[in-house]
């Protein structure tokens, strides 16, 4: 949806394009380093291996590697719950805590669809389909909910002190939970395995990586790229960043602000929607209780990557998942804790503590003052 | 010209910041293809008048009319659709958009997408300048730069009146005068422009009408040429700027 042709177009540069780069940069550095440790660890076992942890143990090259790519799934779907609180703080300016809730609808939701073509047989048949349409399922529920959540209970909020919307995001948080209990039942829901065609591993540049992982690594990352490209290329997308802006003088260019808060809250639920299915195919069970822990995690990425900045959700979701991933096994390990992998909430939050500690305005964060936002 | 319909008319407009009153019964009609200009130092109500007309300050008594229609309280975005718009008070450029970005920000109601190259080339014409600034993050440039893009953000909504905000404001002098200038070449072009100044000579000296403001109330109004005789005039405005 160009408007104007022009011979320079390919000179503007966004702040988000730039962050965006710099994760890439730090992604490949990453895999750099991995691939060079990795290997020789997975072949030389524990004993040769060049991985020690904080109190020097030993651990084969194979295990970090399996941390690594899990943190880096488990980190993308945080990271598509992130956007949505990213979004919706940039252009309202506060936190919506029922986005944990969003996602729940939408994962608990598209547990039918999923459901129901295993019955049928298709999600074996038809995998690709199938999944597809369960997908969609989920993203039109998390939608509608999300939109729903604006239109019945913010919008009346906007021009009131910045903590009511808050509190009034942490009673629809609890509205929603236990209007689905309601809904659904608080039995857990267990999930089809995933179609065949994703069981198993896939070798990626030599490395191994469970399909499952794979998946939501890819659909995170294409659904990544689509909403960056909407948001920095489309009409809609350019209406969003304006009235994150300035909302007076986006509604001076004409803006529908109304009609585009409601869109910024579909496509953050859109995502999250998207991220329930994926964890559901991870996780493989679903509960109405299943968006707390996701909705906080996601809300610590979104501070960790720098509220209100697109790249910067993503970034802080992968942060936090490796973080919590190969964190508590790094530095735990070995020093007569038992099951150190138990306390990866521990050190995903201390992780945000020291975030807003040392960098508050997060990993890509812009000078995003609560001054400047009026 | 008194039996023309104005393009925007002001009939007994009150507003109010929640208990201050503002505005206090203001009447003023602005006709086709004139430039007039609204006086009045600090705080007197000018931006709260240009708010008014645009719909982001919604009298509470007394009507708003654009081209013959009561327009009290319909949305910005409908007045913008009227062929209302305004260039504001310190610019408000998008500042993390580029150049071309805020341009395009100006067309976002428009629907005839095969005239937008061509008035994108008349912006160029009047500001040679944003061409080569096109790529460039709007926060970055100067505050004369930033008049530009502001202006031709606004022209690029082809608007029938274009409301400005203190052009002069925060601008060297020599700027100021190519400002008015411009000004002038953008009615000359056929827009009806509204332009708000404490710099009351300058703004007279482009103006084919005036109102002037005072606490929310118009005090004075008449041709720019009686204003600019007017005794209480050069006493009150005119004799602080000369
Ligand atoms: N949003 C607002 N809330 C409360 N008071 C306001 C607001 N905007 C302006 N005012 C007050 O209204 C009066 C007129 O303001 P304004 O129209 O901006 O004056 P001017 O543009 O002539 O300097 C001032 O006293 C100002 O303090
Ligand atoms: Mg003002």
């Amino acid at each position: 949806m160009k408007l104007l042709k022009l011979p320079q177009q390919r000179k503007r540069r966004f702040g988000f394009v730039d962050s965006f780069l710099w994760a890439v940069r730090i992604g490949a550095l990453v895999f750099v380093v991995v691939g060079i440790f990795g290997i020789p660890g997975v072949a030389g076992g524990p004993e040769g291996s060049l991985f020690k942890t904080l109190s020097g143990e030993g651990v084969s090259g194979e295990a970090w590697r399996d941390l690594f790519i899990s943190g880096l799934a488990q980190g993308s779907m945080y990271g598509m719950i992130a956007l949505g609180y990213s979004l919706v703080y940039g252009v309202l300016g506060f936190i919506n805590f029922a986005h944990g809730e969003v996602f729940m609808s939408g994962a608990l939701v598209s547990f039918f669809a999923a459901d129901a073509f295993a019955t049928a047989g298709i999600w074996e048949s038809q995998p690709v389909l199938a999944l597809g349409f369960t997908i969609l399922v989920a993203m039109a529920t998390s939608t509608i909910v999300a939109v729903l959540t604006e239109r019945i209970a913010y919008r009346r909020l906007r021009g009131s002190p910045r903590l009511i919307p808050l509190i009034t995001s942490i009673g629809m948080s609890f509205f929603i939970r236990y209007t689905f209990r309601g809904l659904f039942g608080d039995s857990f829901k267990t999930y089809p395995a995933a179609p065949g065609v994703l069981e198993g591993r896939a070798t990626i540049f030599g490395v191994e990586i469970l399909k499952t992982q794979l998946t939501v690594i890819v659909v995170t990352a294409v659904s990544m790229v689509v909403l960056y490209q909407f948001v920095a290329r489309t009409r809609m997308g350019r209406a969003m960043r304006a009235i994150a802006e300035d909302r007076e003088i986006a509604a001076l260019m004409g803006v529908n602000v109304d009609r585009v808060i409601s869109l910024t809250f579909a496509v953050g639920g859109a995502m999250a929607g998207i991220a329930g299915v994926l964890w559901a195919l991870l996780f493989r069970q679903v509960h109405f209780l299943t968006g707390f822990l996701p909705g906080i995690k996601g809300f610590t990425a979104a501070v960790v990557g720098g509220i209100g900045n697109m790249a910067g959700a993503y970034v802080g979701g992968l942060a936090i998942g490796l973080v919590e991933s190969v964190g508590p096994l790094l530095v735990l390990d070995g020093w007569g804790i038992p099951a150190v992998s138990q306390l990866k909430d521990v050190v995903a939050f201390s992780a945000l503590v020291l975030v807003l500690i040392y960098r508050p305005t997060g990993l890509l964060g812009e000078r995003l003052s609560v001054e400047e936002r009026g | 010209m008194a039996d023309r319909e104005p393009v925007l008319e002001f009939r007994g407009v009150n507003t109010h910041y929640g208990p201050v009153h503002i505005l206090k019964d203001v009447d003023l009609k602005v006709f086709d293809g004139e430039i007039v200009c609204l006086l009045g130092g600090n705080a007197s109500g000018k931006t709260t008048t240009l708010k008014a007309v645009l719909g982001m300050v919604i009298p509470t008594t007394g009507d708003v009319l654009l081209n013959g229609e009561v327009c009290s309280d319909k949305s910005t975005s409908y007045r913008v659709e009227r062929g209302v718009t305004m260039v504001p008070e310190n610019r408000r450029l998008f500042k993390r958009m580029t150049v071309k970005e805020n341009l395009e920000m100006g067309t976002y109601l428009r629907t005839d997408k095969e005239n937008l190259a061509d008035d994108l080339e008349r912006i160029f014409e009047l500001f040679p300048l944003v061409k080569e600034r096109l790529g460039q993050k709007a926060g970055t440039l100067s505050g004369g730069e930033q008049q530009m893009v502001a202006v031709g953000r606004a022209l690029m909504a082809r608007p029938k009146v274009l409301l400005m905000d203190e052009p002069s404001m925060g601008l060297a002098p020599v700027l100021v005068a190519q400002n008015f200038e411009i000004i002038e070449q953008i009615n000359e072009a056929g827009t009806t422009v509204f332009v708000v100044e404490q710099n009351a000579s300058m703004a007279l000296s482009i103006a084919d009408r005036g109102y002037v403001l005072q606490t929310g109330q118009i005090v004075l109004s008449g041709t720019a040429e009686d204003l600019l005789s007017n005794p209480q005039m050069r006493q009150a405005y005119l004799g602080e700027v000369d």
